[in-house]
């Protein structure tokens, strides 16, 4: 007789190490998100942040409208979700009566250079000492491909059809350079997460904004591009290589305002 | 208890909440209630709270917000622009059950309207506050003690039923000075907890969300009817009126906060001229006190409705009347309030059996309607 | 007492507001009913500006004294404006440096009170509106001295504490003044 030896190996599942797990910020709620999107990453990369700083139980994020709406499910921390670009709004009412607290937003470029720029501004010229996490992917994802605020010049919509006409719609707004010109800025920075290099970069980016909010020194913003697949009609690789291609020379990457810069860190 | 002090109904809103525990104010400028902004500036650094100045009445209903969800004792205050502006973080408020305080200093509208007193935003604050199902608590002062005595009762009321409360007050009571004894400070270790609120679960409990979102409508609607419970219990036992004089009138007049002082001078004349006038000034707006006015119908009596308007209230009052008697209305608006004389002559016109809707319309355009 | 309702008027910046608090508050340290009620707009400097103070043993109905028992003016426009309107058998006070006016009615007592040269000549300049104030007082008997004295004392602001013995002052210049002419 002959035994089969694979019956004894499909008995015993072999323990593996795990390499990757949620990170416990985050809740185990499947995301709404759509396939390729990068929203999952830039999520995950705040609710590490979280995580390793150990703030979970003293953190408050807020979630506007936009595709992140139902963040709320996602992360583990107290979550508020806001009205469309008032986050930075309710961020300050959270923050200034509960100063021990840690706050973050998590917005799109609709809500905060669009309906919501008076108070991205004024929060930001106020050195709200507020994190936002601001994902510009150059399009209104959630209402189903939008123009935005930051859609580039020639850029085809569902409202801009034959392409954004910079005469009639005006021109994208460059929110990091925007905000940088204001002294209540501790911090802003653009990334994005295209490539695993730039995902550890902005991974450090984010944490350096928590950390300078957990110091006190106003408001930080981390601008993220990011990109929309399904509303840019292209399959996820493709869309990295448009965003790498027209973002990028539009929204160039790096570090706009930085109180610490003096101190060699940048 | 304090002693008597001479202060402005604006003061005394802004004194009675710090009193009330509340340590977070957040405002805009506008006549006629910026005195109750400026002495918050001066005050709330002093009680260790936070006064701030926002953007405008949209980021300050939404910094209410945040403070609310954090589970402050928070206030906002404007005039009636600035209330239309806020309407969209009200309507938040109340879908997300948060407790707030707002403050609502009438003046003429509509548009940038006029700064005079009015209470043409009785629709708004009972009706329309924002979209959606909704109803905030509405108080009506009438003095500046009142406004003093239901700030406190304002915040308890929020918390308790996890609803917005507004005080609509207007540019008269606002502007105006009386005595006032400020209710005693509480003590604020018995403000009940708020276990529902996101300011940090510590590692103590699961995270706390606070939303108005609900993208299943089955959700949505258990929500809505869950909180419309709420109002139904607030409908039955919060009304609040204070009937004068109401046994034996012959016209019940119905008004509240400065018209109702307008009224009760009124009410005096013609009692000295022998027409049995009563009052009944309603001290919710919502709930309405339906129940006071269905008490006060009898055979032969005559309800008046006397506002700055060109006439909300009266709805509310022919609402609960059911036609069981004849409801009249007198009125100015724009800012143009009401002398004594004018509300006697309705009052008598009332008593003779006249029904009628009266907007005294001085410079009428010649030529018709357009 | 009788009730009492007060309409004082005049520029903005002669002191009407405080003018009428200090009538208001002696009215409340008496125990009485009192409510003080300020014209509102655009006009803070320079413009218009009056008051309205009713003084009762009754709570008070309207705030907005529509037929003064008193008019206080002090500019012509107040004078002008109000004057009609006083109850017939009531007062009307003038600053007659401002208003150098004679009252046609016959049915109100008038009082011409030269408060603002009054005050300068007394090296209170500004304090006009306390010295028809203390006219006020002796044509009415609205308060005691010692009343009013107390209500400048609450009302002065604590950073002009220095300004309170002027303004008892001015409130004694003006209760010990007598006109000087009947006015035809």
């Amino acid at each position: 007789m002959t035994t089969t030896t694979s019956s004894a190996t499909a008995v015993a599942p072999q323990k593996g190490k795990v390499l990757f797990a949620r990170t416990p910020a985050l809740t185990d709620t499947v995301t709404n998100y759509c396939p390729g999107c990068t929203h999952g990453i830039i999520q995950r990369l705040v609710a590490e942040t979280i995580d390793e700083l150990g703030i979970e139980g003293t953190t408050v994020g807020v979630c506007p409208v936009g595709c992140s709406v139902t963040a709320y499910d996602f992360y583990s921390c107290d979550m508020v979700q806001a009205a469309h670009g008032r986050a930075p709004a309710v961020a300050t009412g959270l923050k200034r009566s509960c100063p021990g607290n840690t706050v973050f937003t998590y917005q799109g470029d609709g809500d905060l250079a669009s309906i919501g720029m008076a108070e991205t501004v004024h929060a930001a010229t106020r050195g709200e000492k507020i994190t936002v996490i601001f994902i510009n992917n150059a399009i209104y994802g959630m209402t189903g491909g939008q123009m935005a605020p930051t859609s580039l010049p020639g850029q085809v919509t569902q409202t801009s059809p034959y392409g954004r006409d910079i005469e009639t719609a005006g021109h994208p707004i460059r929110v990091c350079e925007l905000l940088s010109t204001l002294d209540g800025v501790a911090l802003a920075q653009r990334v994005t997460v295209d490539s695993p290099k730039n995902v550890r970069a902005a991974k450090k980016a984010v944490r350096k904004a928590f950390e300078y909010q957990i110091e006190g020194l106003g408001y930080t913003i981390i601008e993220v591009l990011a990109t929309c697949p399904t509303n840019w009609g292209l399959t996820p690789t493709a869309a990295f290589g448009w965003l790498r291609d027209n973002m990028l020379p539009y929204y160039p990457l790096g570090v706009y305002k930085d109180v610490k810069a003096g101190e060699g860190e940048k | 208890m304090s002693e008597k002090v001479l202060m402005k109904g604006n003061e005394a809103l802004a004194e009675a909440a710090l009193r009330a525990g509340c340590r977070n104010f957040f405002g805009y400028p506008i006549t006629p209630q910026t005195e109750l902004a400026a002495y918050m500036a001066k005050r709330m650094p002093k009680a260790g709270g936070n006064y701030l100045q926002a953007e405008s009445e949209v980021a300050a209903i939404n910094m209410v917000y945040g403070a609310a969800a954090a589970g402050a004792r928070v206030m906002t205050s404007s005039s009636s622009p600035g209330v239309s502006l806020k309407s969209e973080g009200i309507s938040y408020l109340i879908g997300a059950d948060l407790p707030a305080v707002i403050i609502n200093v009438q003046r003429g509208g509509p548009g940038l309207g006029g700064i005079q007193p009015s209470q043409a935003d009785y629709w708004m604050a009972t009706r329309a506050t924002g979209h959606g199902d909704g109803h905030v608590i509405v108080f009506a002062p009438s003095t500046v003690q009142e406004m003093a005595d239901l700030v406190a009762k304002a915040f308890d009321l929020a918390d308790r039923y996890r609803v917005p409360v507004m005080i609509l007050a207007d540019g008269l009571l606002g502007q105006m000075m009386e005595p006032v004894v400020l209710p005693d400070p509480i003590d604020t270790a018995e403000i009940p907890a708020k276990d529902w609120a996101a300011n940090g679960h510590k590692g103590l409990r699961p995270h706390n969300t606070i939303s108005s979102l609900f993208l299943v409508a089955q959700q949505l609607e258990d929500s809505v009817l869950a909180r419309h419970d709420r109002y139904q219990l607030i409908k039955e036992v919060e009304q609040m009126a204070q009937e004068e004089q109401v046994e034996d009138a012959e016209v019940v007049v119905v008004a509240y906060g400065a018209a109702a002082r307008v009224c009760r001078s009124a009410m005096h004349k013609a009692r000295e001229e022998g027409i049995r006038a009563g009052l009944i000034r309603p001290i919710t707006l919502w709930p309405f006190p339906t129940d006071s006015i269905v008490r006060a119908l009898g055979p032969g009596r005559a309800f008046l409705s006397v506002e700055f308007s060109t006439g909300q209230m009266v709805e509310d009052v022919r609402l609960a009347v059911e036609g069981r008697a004849p409801v009249s209305f007198f009125g100015h608006t724009g800012g143009v309030v009401p002398t004594p004389d004018e509300v006697l002559g309705a009052i008598r016109r009332a008593a003779s059996g006249e029904r009628f809707n009266e907007l005294p319309f001085k410079n009428r355009p010649k030529g018709g309607v357009l | 007492m009788a009730n009492l309702d007060i309409m004082l008027a005049g520029f903005g910046g002669q002191g009407i507001l405080f003018a009428g608090k200090l009538a208001a508050y002696a009215g409340m340290l008496e125990g009485r009913e009192i409510s003080w009620l300020p014209s509102y707009g655009p006009e803070m400097r320079g413009g218009t500006a009056n008051c309205s103070v009713c003084l009762s043993d009754e709570p008070i109905g309207s705030p907005l004294v529509v037929e003064p028992d008193v008019l206080v003016a002090m500019n012509m426009p107040s004078f002008d404006k109000f004057a009609d309107k006083v109850k017939p058998g009531g007062n009307i006070i003038v600053d007659s440096t401002m208003a150098d006016v004679c009252c046609m009615r016959r049915d109100v007592g008038f009082s011409r009170v030269p408060a603002t040269q009054l005050a300068e000549d007394n090296g209170l300049k500004g304090l006009a509106n306390v010295i028809l104030i203390g006219r006020l007082l002796k044509l009415t008997g609205f308060s005691d001295l010692a009343t009013l004295d107390a209500a400048i004392e609450k009302s002065v602001p604590p950073h002009k504490a220095d300004l309170v013995g002027f303004n008892k002052k001015a409130l004694r210049i003006g209760h010990e003044f007598v006109d000087a002419e009947e006015c035809q």
